[in-house]
C-alpha cells in the first residue's frame, strides 16, 4: 500500500458502529468470494445517517473518498470482518480517527485491507467532507491541502510489524508460524 | 503481584506462568465457533491461506452454527448455509447444527439456534477454557469462568488451521455487585447501568470481571446476560468466576473435563467499581446507543409500535419466565414479537408452565404473535423478510443489545434496550412503562 495517500475525505463523527459501516441486510455477501467482496464495497457506509451525505454514488461501486476521519470509538458493535473490508473494497485506503473499538482496529490489522490511523487530536469538526488531504504513513502526519495545516498521527504500535508484513497471515509466515500454503 | 481470572485462562493458554497487561501472547484455543454470516468467509479465507485441500486443526473442537439468516427466502442466505454443510462433511466437524427444512424447523433435530445461548445449552462453555467465535456477543460465554471473545474471519480462518491466536493481553475492569436484587430488577438493568456508567468505550481493550454477592445467587442465564454486553462498553471479554451454580449447569450438558480457574486474591485491577443493587432502578438505553440510559420512570408514558423479545441477551428461557409473568391474563395493546433464542427454549415455553398454564398460552392469550422460530432474526435487522423487521420508522421496546442506527432494520427507528420485565410491562402500557407499576 501506498505510504502517502492523497484525496478527499469524508467526515465521520463518534460512535460510527458496524451497522452503520455495512448493515446487517448485506452481510449475505461473503467477502472472500471476489465478485461479493466488490459488492460490498458499494455498499458501504450506506447506514449513516442521511445527514452525512452519500459515501458510495447511485449505481458506483467505488468512492470517491479514499480517507475517511472519524472521532471517537470508530467501528464499534459487530465483528463482522465485512466492516474493514466494504471500506476497503470501496477504495479507502485509510482512517484517521481519534481511537477505535478493538475488534475493527484488530480486523484492519488482520485483513491488511486499510490503515487504522490514530489522530493525536480530534479532527472531525476541523475536516469537511470532500475537502482535499494528503496522509503520509511514514511522516506519520494528516495535511489539509487547501490550508497546509499538518495534524500529526499516532504511532500504530505493535500492529505495525504485522500490517506492514501485509496482515495476520504474512506475518506468520514471516516469523515462521506457519509454512505456505498446500495445494 | 496475582492474576486477574482473565490474565490467568490467558497465561495458561499461552503456556506461560503469567502474562502482564498489554504484551502480546500467542494462546491455544479451546473452541472455535462460526456462524452462517461469517463462517463461510472464514472457510473461503481458510482455504486460500492454506491451501483447497488443507485440514482443519481439530474437527471436534470447531463448532458450526446456523442462526442469523435461516428463514428466509434470501437465496445468498440459503446458500451461506450450504457453504457451512459442505465444509462440515468436508472436514468431518463433529459439532455441526444444521438445518436442512426451513419451512418447518421442528424437522431439524439438531438445529439450535442462536449461537451463543446454543453454545452454552450443549456443553462448549466450559470454565477455565478459551473460546473464539466470529461474533461479537461471544463473551457471553465468559459467564462461565471462560475467556470467550469474538473475532474477525481472517484470525477466526488461522484459528481454524492452527488452534492459535496472537493476543494483546488486556487490563481487567472489575465490577461488584452486591445486595439482594430487588424484585423488580433482572440483570439487563444491571449491566444496562454498568454501561451507561463507562460509555459504549468505556471498556475498549479491556477484560470485565464481575463479581459480588448478587451475582453469587444469580441464575447461569441472567449471568450470560451480563457478559453478553461486555462488547456494548467496547469489552474484549468478561468472566465470572465458576461455582457450583456454574458446575451444575455445565456437567449437566457435557462429560468433558474442564478445570477452572479463579483471580488471585492480590490481583491487579484497571479498575474497581462497586454496586449496590438494592438502590438500582429499571432502566432503558434510549437511542441511538447501548450507553443512553435513562431511568424506565424518566422515560414513560412514551408512545411505542412495537415490543421485541428475543436474542442472545434477551431470548432465553429466564427472559420468557419474567415477561410472562407480567403478561398473565393481560392484554398486550402494541404488537409483541417473542423469538426464543434456541429450539429448546422454544420447546420449553410450550413445557413450562405459571399457575397451570403453559408460557406459549400465556403469550398467545395476551394477544402476542406465537413465538417464532428460533434464530437471531430481527435483532440485526437482516434480509427484508426477516421475522420481526422494523421495516418503518417505528419505535420499538426490545430486550436486544443494540440500537444504534438501523441495527434493527430502519435507520430511523427508535430502539429502546430493556429487560424483559420493561419489555412486557411496555407491550401491556403501549407505551414504555414501569414494571412496578405490573409486578
Amino acid at each position: 500500500m501506498a505510504a502517502v495517500v492523497r484525496g478527499k475525505v469524508f467526515v465521520v463523527d463518534d460512535n460510527i458502529d458496524t451497522d452503520q459501516i455495512i448493515p446487517a441486510e448485506y452481510l449475505t455477501l461473503v467477502p472472500s468470494k471476489p465478485e461479493e467482496y466488490e459488492k460490498l464495497g458499494s455498499y458501504a457506509l450506506v447506514g449513516l445517517p442521511d445527514r452525512y451525505g452519500q459515501f458510495v454514488a447511485d449505481g458506483a461501486i467505488k468512492t470517491e473518498y479514499p480517507i475517511v476521519i472519524a472521532g471517537e470509538n470508530f467501528g464499534c458493535g459487530s465483528s463482522r470482518e465485512h466492516a474493514p473490508i466494504a471500506l476497503g473494497a470501496a477504495g479507502v485506503q485509510a482512517v484517521v480517527a481519534q481511537s477505535y473499538a478493538r475488534i475493527f482496529f484488530r480486523n484492519c490489522a488482520a485483513t491488511g485491507e486499510l490503515y487504522p490511523c490514530e489522530s493525536q487530536e480530534r479532527l472531525c469538526e476541523g475536516f469537511a467532507t470532500g475537502e482535499e488531504a494528503i496522509l503520509d504513513l511514514e511522516a506519520l502526519t494528516l495535511t489539509k491541502t487547501a490550508t497546509g495545516e499538518v495534524f500529526a498521527l499516532a504511532p500504530l504500535g505493535d500492529v505495525k510489524p504485522v500490517i506492514d508484513a501485509g496482515g495476520l497471515f504474512a506475518y506468520a509466515r514471516q516469523t515462521g508460524m506457519i509454512g505456505a500454503p498446500i495445494s | 503481584m496475582g492474576l486477574t481470572l482473565t490474565e490467568k485462562i490467558l497465561a495458561r493458554a499461552a503456556g506461560r506462568d503469567r502474562v502482564v497487561p498489554g504484551e502480546n501472547v500467542w494462546v491455544n484455543a479451546d473452541l472455535l465457533m462460526t456462524h452462517d454470516v461469517c463462517g463461510p468467509g472464514t472457510i473461503g479465507v481458510f482455504k486460500k491461506e492454506f491451501g483447497a485441500t488443507a485440514r482443519v486443526w481439530n474437527p471436534e473442537k470447531i463448532v458450526l452454527i446456523p442462526d442469523h439468516y435461516i428463514f428466509t427466502a434470501d437465496e445468498r442466505a440459503n446458500r451461506n448455509v450450504d457453504i457451512l454443510r459442505e465444509f462440515a462433511q468436508e472436514q468431518g466437524i463433529r459439532y455441526f447444527y444444521d438445518i436442512v427444512d426451513r419451512a418447518n424447523f421442528k424437522a431439524n433435530p439438531d438445529y439450535k439456534g442462536v449461537c451463543h445461548i446454543a453454545l452454552a445449552q450443549e456443553g462448549h462453555t466450559r470454565p477455565g477454557e478459551v473460546l473464539f467465535g466470529t461474533d461479537s456477543h461471544t463473551c457471553n460465554a465468559g459467564a462461565f469462568g471462560q475467556f470467550a471473545t469474538g473475532i474477525g474471519n481472517t484470525d477466526a480462518a488461522f484459528v481454524m488451521g492452527t488452534g492459535k491466536l496472537l493476543l494483546k493481553v488486556p487490563a481487567t475492569m472489575r465490577f461488584t455487585f452486591h445486595g439482594e436484587m430487588p424484585p423488580y430488577l433482572l440483570a439487563k438493568d444491571l449491566i444496562l447501568h454498568a454501561i451507561g456508567d463507562i460509555g459504549v468505550a468505556g471498556a475498549n481493550y479491556r477484560a470485565l470481571e464481575i463479581d459480588g454477592d448478587t451475582i453469587a445467587r444469580m441464575s447461569m442465564e441472567e449471568r450470560m446476560t451480563l457478559c453478553n454486553m461486555a462488547i456494548e462498553a467496547g469489552g474484549k471479554n468478561a468472566t465470572i468466576a465458576p461455582d457450583e451454580v456454574t458446575f451444575d449447569y455445565v456437567r449437566q450438558r457435557t462429560a468433558q473435563a474442564f478445570v477452572p480457574l479463579y483471580a488471585d486474591g492480590d490481583a491487579s485491577y484497571h479498575s474497581h467499581r462497586h454496586y449496590d443493587v438494592s438502590r438500582l432502578e429499571p432502566v432503558v438505553a434510549k437511542p441511538h446507543s447501548p450507553d443512553n440510559r435513562a431511568t424506565v420512570r424518566e422515560v414513560a408514558g412514551r408512545k411505542i409500535d412495537r415490543v421485541y423479545i428475543g436474542s442472545c441477551t434477551g431470548g432465553k428461557l429466564t427472559d420468557f419466565l419474567h415477561a410472562a409473568q407480567l403478561l398473565k391474563g393481560q392484554q398486550v395493546k402494541v404488537p409483541t414479537y417473542l423469538v426464543p433464542a434456541t429450539q429448546k427454549v422454544y420447546d420449553d415455553l410450550h413445557a413450562t408452565q405459571i399457575d397451570g398454564m403453559t408460557l406459549a398460552d400465556i403469550f398467545t392469550n395476551a394477544g402476542c404473535f406465537e413465538p417464532a422460530a428460533p434464530s437471531c432474526a430481527a435483532c440485526l435487522g437482516g434480509p427484508k423478510d426477516t421475522f420481526g423487521r422494523l421495516n418503518e420508522p417505528e419505535v420499538c421496546v426490545s430486550t436486544t443489545n443494540r440500537n444504534f442506527p438501523g441495527r434493527m432494520g430502519n435507520k430511523q427507528a427508535q430502539i429502546y434496550l430493556a429487560s424483559p420485565y420493561t419489555a412486557a410491562a411496555s407491550a401491556l402500557a403501549g407505551t414504555i412503562a414501569d414494571p412496578r407499576d405490573y409486578l
